[in-house]
């Protein structure tokens, strides 16, 4: 018999419960391969049936049980208890991140759908030039929405998405990577019209780059790289007028004057005109000084060099030349 | 009460389906209602492929698939239902490809088709190991699109079934426990299978055969309910299904002592051989003392001669399966599996239009549609082709959603129930949802429910015979009666899953009754129902179509219908 574990579950019924409240359940696992959701199961069959969840396939292709495991978005249905004990022999489990909850573990998903609905979920083509057969898509095409493709919308990276939780405007990971997948399917006609509408607030330049959801991923979505994915086929139609793409562009083109990120500039080159960084970035900037986040020297605000250049100058842009040709659009035929 | 033109209950690929059919027809007013989010429905877990005799991998036709198709399904199958299938297969795939759905390709772009059990052409188009969720997902993708309203996580209680017609539904609000009613002018269920009876089954938690009993209980017979698949690769203990394209690919099948035991059974198609005949050799296997692992109740799939690559490209869904469920890495290990309760053949009866027939004349009942799993048209016959389900829901799903449009246009006739007819129904349903709110019995639902999926599957498993199933038929009444001396413990009325897990355990023990009625009555072995005293097909005697018909006491009471045999003669059935 495998030894009794403490499963930790966070609990809240907003009928008779102001706040919610842990609650501890100790209790021998089924067997000694158990997964988590066996585990969950136990409880709510055997000792506990006002224990609350979603589940359903069991087998991570329905998306149904995204919560958190020991602080982190997952599917518990996937993986074995054993993998998430701490030395107390203890999991801790409580609802899915950046939702309303609805009872215990059962969030509301309605904002995660509503970033779905935003991006348009399914391809648009002209009926009218519609092929007899199947359309030709060569298995290299293919290859570029397999990935994102293999998405069950079980929420658990827009969970953890550390943008969304800071600005609800943002379009979150699951969203952006099913964008990529109708962005790079060559059945879609809308291409432009998608990347310029993804290029705006809350679109692809809004991600941090945390990697959060890449860790939550259950599938090989892992959006962030669906997210840079969508940023250089942007970046390869020219889909330069924003800040997203001012700030990449902006980043490479500092390194190759000094071989050193001189931030100082970055906000200039993202923003793009004095204007902009008068009214949207000054009032930040005067803040962030303030609570000594960053000394304003005004010598960098002066044009030029702010730094020597490093040593070996002529292997940065080397590095620099080789990746912007692997980067340059492959003819098509 | 809400009311609708139209409302489909299921949003898996038939549900779907029939509403995007529905529209493209000029339905106005369609609404799906599901207890789970669409994407969320078990089509979702379909892996390995949708058939159609496209002909970019072989040479391949209409009439070989629909020849395949009744002989897999050992004549049981109706010829007009199967030749339908088969001749509206290409055209279904196309259609799904230009609304979107993902598929793998060949090297000139066309779409990929790999071979599968029973047919006898490379026939399954397929997206990798994960065919169902693209088809899914594409169905939704066109659902957003057209806007179609979605009652997500909304249970459906009893069906209201009045003068020969249908008028709609009573349903639950999950997350608020509040019961309404659904008038509509039609109803149409693809509300699934039932696997959740068996011990070991590929089938998620909802598959519980909501629809089948609650169509069961308005007046409406079950079709077939004996013949259940058990499919030949679920894995060892956990039942998650390793998808038939693994075979498909090349995978060879070994028992405990490492032999390709098919060779004894099928020695023409070998692994290819279909489900029923593979999971019974299986069992033989098993039963003989040639298993593996620590009870001898295992057999193995083995891929290890496939190679990484082709594994990583074509089945990579299943490769994180077995790792991620048994610790195994298929590329250096054979994954032990064993036959798991799949796919129930029968189901809520229908004509080949989808419209719902009553009777052994298959007389129509107005205004209800179904399609898919829950339904029987009869495709499958007693054993279905792996890759036919998803074809047949997409199909027959599209079919219900057409008939479903042309009946508003034209056969509807404008007589509504009294109001009494649906106050009535919710009385009834509150009646019900009060007395399972209120069940407070020392019984718990968890032991109940695990002792009936185990005694289905010692006694009306893989192989049967008369005695184990006369005593499972007096069993189950037993179970009827210590459901009624269980106990639930959440009382309160907002998403209260434990009381869902109860109304659905109700529908599971009289599915069980239907089933073990039907098997015993049926004195052969044909197709997905084996048993040992009747060894081989009678066709004299049971080339018919079982219909159970629920009695006043709630015992089933069986009637037949036959076969329609219109090109294929029964011969025997040799691979």
């Amino acid at each position: 018999m495998p030894e009794p574990i403490t499963i930790r579950v966070k609990r809240f019924d907003p009928d008779t419960d102001a706040e919610s409240y842990w609650q501890d359940y100790t209790f021998e696992p089924p067997s000694d391969d158990s997964t988590l959701l066996d585990c969950i199961n136990h409880i709510k069959w055997f000792m506990d049936g006002t224990l609350t969840y979603r589940m359903s396939c069991r087998s991570a292709i329905c998306g149904s049980c995204a919560m958190r495991v020991n602080g982190g978005g997952q599917l518990v249905c996937n993986s074995q208890y054993r993998d998430h004990l701490d030395k107390d022999n203890t999991i801790t489990v409580e609802p899915a991140g950046n939702m309303p909850v609805v009872k215990d573990l059962v969030t509301d998903a309605t904002g995660f759908w509503e970033k779905i609905r935003a991006v348009d979920p399914y391809i648009k083509t002209d009926a009218a030039r519609e092929a007899e057969g199947e359309h030709l898509m060569s298995p290299e095409d293919f290859s570029m929405i397999d990935d994102a493709s293999t998405c069950i919308m079980c929420g658990a990276c827009y969970s953890e998405c550390t943008s969304y939780e800071i600005d609800k405007n943002f379009l979150g990971p699951a969203a952006l990577a099913k964008a990529q997948r109708v962005v790079h399917d060559t059945r879609d006609e809308t291409q432009s019209e998608r990347l310029a509408q993804l290029s705006e607030y809350g679109g692809m330049w809004d991600c941090a780059h945390c990697f959060a959801c890449v860790q939550a991923c259950p599938k090989p979505v892992n959006p962030l790289y669906r997210i840079v994915d969508l940023r250089n086929e942007a970046h390869k139609q020219g889909f330069h007028d924003n800040n997203g793409s001012r700030h990449a562009r902006g980043f490479v083109d500092i390194v190759e004057e000094s071989g050193w990120l001189d931030e100082a500039k970055l906000p200039m080159k993202s923003v793009g005109s004095l204007k902009e960084f008068v009214t949207d970035l000054s009032p930040m900037g005067v803040r962030m000084g303030l609570k000594n986040k960053f000394r304003p020297n005004p010598m960098h605000l002066l044009p030029g060099r702010h730094h020597p250049p490093v040593p070996k100058m002529n292997e940065v842009k080397r590095i620099i030349d080789k990746t912007k040709s692997a980067a340059e659009p492959k003819d098509k035929d | 009460m809400i009311e609708h033109d139209v409302v489909i209950v299921g949003a898996g690929l038939a549900g779907q389906s029939a509403a995007l059919a529905a529209i493209a027809g000029g339905a106005k007013d369609v609404a799906i209602l599901s207890k789970v989010h669409p994407v969320r429905s078990h089509s979702g877990a379909a892996q390995g492929g949708i058939a159609a005799s496209l002909g970019n991998a072989d040479e391949d036709s209409v009439e070989m698939h629909d020849y395949d198709t009744v002989k897999g399904g050992d004549f049981l199958a109706d010829q007009d239902a199967s030749l339908i299938l088969a001749e509206s297969a290409p055209e279904t795939i196309y259609a799904l490809e230009h609304m979107g759905v993902v598929f793998s390709r060949t090297e000139d772009g066309k779409i990929a088709q790999r071979p599968f059990g029973g047919h006898s052409s490379p026939r399954a188009c397929f997206a990798a190991d994960r065919t169902g969720h693209a088809v899914l997902h594409g169905l939704f993708e066109q659902v957003v699109k057209h806007d179609v309203k979605i009652y997500s996580e909304w249970y459906m209680l009893s069906l209201i079934v009045h003068d020969n017609r249908c008028h709609g539904i009573v349903v639950m609000n999950i997350d608020s426990g509040e019961i309404d009613v659904i008038k509509a002018k039609a109803v149409m269920f693809g509300t699934g299978g039932y696997g959740r009876i068996f011990l070991t089954t590929t089938n998620a938690f909802a598959s519980t055969g909501d629809g089948a009993i609650i169509s069961y209980r308005a007046g409406v017979p079950l079709e077939d309910t004996e013949f259940m698949q058990f499919h030949p690769t679920g894995l060892y203990r956990h039942g998650i299904l390793a998808s038939e394209g693994a075979r498909g690919e090349g995978a060879y099948l070994i028992n405990g002592k490492g032999e390709r035991f098919m060779e004894r059974y099928a020695a023409g198609m070998m692994e290819l051989a279909p489900r029923d005949i593979v999971s019974r050799a299986e069992q033989t296997e098993i039963d003989e003392g040639r298993g593996g692992e620590e009870d001898g109740d295992a057999v193995y799939l083995d891929l290890r001669h496939l190679g990484r690559d082709l594994i990583m490209e074509r089945l990579p869904q299943i490769w994180q399966i077995s790792r991620d469920f048994q610790g195994i890495d298929m590329v250096h290990e054979p994954i032990p599996i064993q036959p798991t309760a799949h796919y129930s053949m029968g189901g809520v009866p229908t004509n080949v239009a989808g419209e719902v027939v009553y009777d052994e004349e298959e007389n129509v009942l107005a205004g209800y549609y179904a399609a898919g799993e829950c339904a029987c048209v009869s495709t499958h016959g007693a054993n279905r082709l792996g890759t036919n389900s998803l074809l047949e829901a997409c199909v027959y799903g599209d079919r219900a959603g057409r008939s479903i449009a042309k009946y508003l246009n034209g056969g509807y006739e404008d007589k509504p129930a009294s109001p009494q007819v649906f106050s009535d129904a919710v009385a009834q349903a509150t009646e019900r949802a009060n007395r399972v709110r209120a069940m407070d019995g020392p019984e718990t639902l968890g032991d109940i429910r695990n002792d009936l999926k185990q005694a289905m599957t010692t006694k009306c498993g893989v192989y049967r015979s008369e005695e184990p199933l006369a005593e499972l038929v007096g069993e189950l009444r037993d179970f009827r009666g210590r459901y009624e001396r269980a106990g639930i413990s959440d009382r309160s009325r907002r998403f209260n899953t434990e009381f869902f897990e109860a109304v659905e355990l109700d529908h599971m023990i009289e599915l069980a009754e239907v089933m073990a009625a039907g098997a015993l009555e049926r004195q052969e072995s044909r197709g997905g129902h084996s048993r040992r005293d009747f060894p081989t097909r009678d066709d004299e005697n049971f080339l018919k179509h079982t219909l159970a018909h629920r009695t006043e006491d709630g015992t089933p009471d069986l009637t037949y219908k036959p076969v329609k045999i219109i090109r294929h003669e029964p011969v025997e059935r040799k691979y």
